[in-house]
């Protein structure tokens, strides 16, 4: 694939029926306010965000919604706080209802200290949710096992963890998730961990499809400036990975002629 | 009859259904879901389906996160 002439990286991402131009997704959780959160969303260029699923607060409604739904940027509901699979499907079946949407990202936490995902609950679950007619993103660890076993629960992308959900830890084992990539069938999407651009970056380098964040934006002295900078990272990523990088030499080799 | 909406104790009409209960209680339809008894009732059963005294409701909405 070659990227177009003003250098935009080539191709959309399709995740399920889904198609987007952005490799970007965005957490909505963190943000200090709705101004703020509408700005950096804005400067990220993203076309699909998350929202979490709680009991609605009798009396008020919901400002998120309203400004998701005036950016027109589609919404990707989760199931963050979910402990079993049980819970996970019940909440992906309220989303659904609420929202009106077959997209959820599928998080199942194992306990509340890590935030790791359970991948026997995950699959489970993933398994239901893909039988009910679901678009299911599936939080996982980053074990290429596990995520092939997601794929063929019909997940229509794997999304592991670079480092757990807000540590800004970065990409831990990357060669897991080059793995990952090199047997997946379905996108896989850098999601958690994420500090800085150059995390996003190295994720696209390694071959995934797509980043997903949010405390790196929405908690950074500067949203907006942070989520430009994501964007752009995500961008010279998927550049490079399509431009093929050089060999790895453990020698110099020069690269001006010989004498 | 008595119900309980998000682990708060509501009074209601005897056979209230669920868009009869979502009034009394003020929440807009957009946007939120609603389970009764930890089962989903569908959008289009909200005119029809009839909340049982003592159910436990349960009724989300998305807020920012993840």
């Amino acid at each position: 694939m070659t990227g177009d002439l003003a250098g935009e990286p080539a191709g959309v991402l399709a995740i399920g029926d889904h198609k987007f131009t952005s490799r970007l997704i965005i957490g909505t959780g963190g943000a200090a306010s709705l101004d703020g959160l509408e700005r950096a969303l804005t400067a990220s260029g993203t076309e699909l965000t998350t929202v979490a699923m709680r009991r609605a607060d009798l009396g008020s409604g919901s400002g998120v919604l309203d400004l998701l739904g005036r950016l027109g940027i589609a919404l990707l509901p989760n199931t963050a706080g979910c402990r079993t699979a049980a819970e996970a499907v019940l909440t992906a079946q309220l989303a659904r209802e609420a929202l009106g949407t077959d997209l959820i990202k599928l998080e199942v936490h194992a306990d509340d200290r890590t935030l790791l995902p359970d991948p026997i609950e995950t699959v489970d679950a993933a398994q239901q949710l893909a039988d009910e007619g679901f678009t299911v993103l599936a939080y996982t660890n980053d074990d290429p096992v596990t995520a092939l076993r997601l794929e063929e629960a019909g997940c229509a992308a794997v999304m592991p963890l670079g480092s757990p959900i807000g540590t800004g830890l970065g990409i831990r084992n990357p060669h897991n998730i080059e793995l990952i990539v090199a047997r997946a069938g379905v996108p896989v999407i850098l999601d958690a961990g994420i500090g800085t651009a150059s995390d996003a970056t190295l994720a696209m380098e390694l071959g995934c499809d797509a980043v997903l964040l949010s405390t790196a934006v929405t908690r950074a002295q500067d949203p907006e400036r942070m989520a430009s900078a994501m964007r752009a990272g995500v961008t010279a990523g998927r550049l490079a990975r399509e431009a093929g990088r050089i060999p790895q030499r453990f020698w110099a080799q020069a690269s001006s002629p010989p004498r | 009859m008595r119900i309980q909406v998000n682990g708060e104790s509501r009074e209601l009409p005897d056979d209230s259904t669920v868009a009869g209960m979502l009034a009394a209680l003020e929440l807009p339809e957009r946007g939120i879901a609603v389970a009764v008894d930890g089962v989903v009732v569908r959008r289009t059963e909200w005119a029809r389906a009839v909340v049982g005294d003592g159910a436990h409701v349960e009724i989300l909405t998305a807020v920012q996160g993840g």
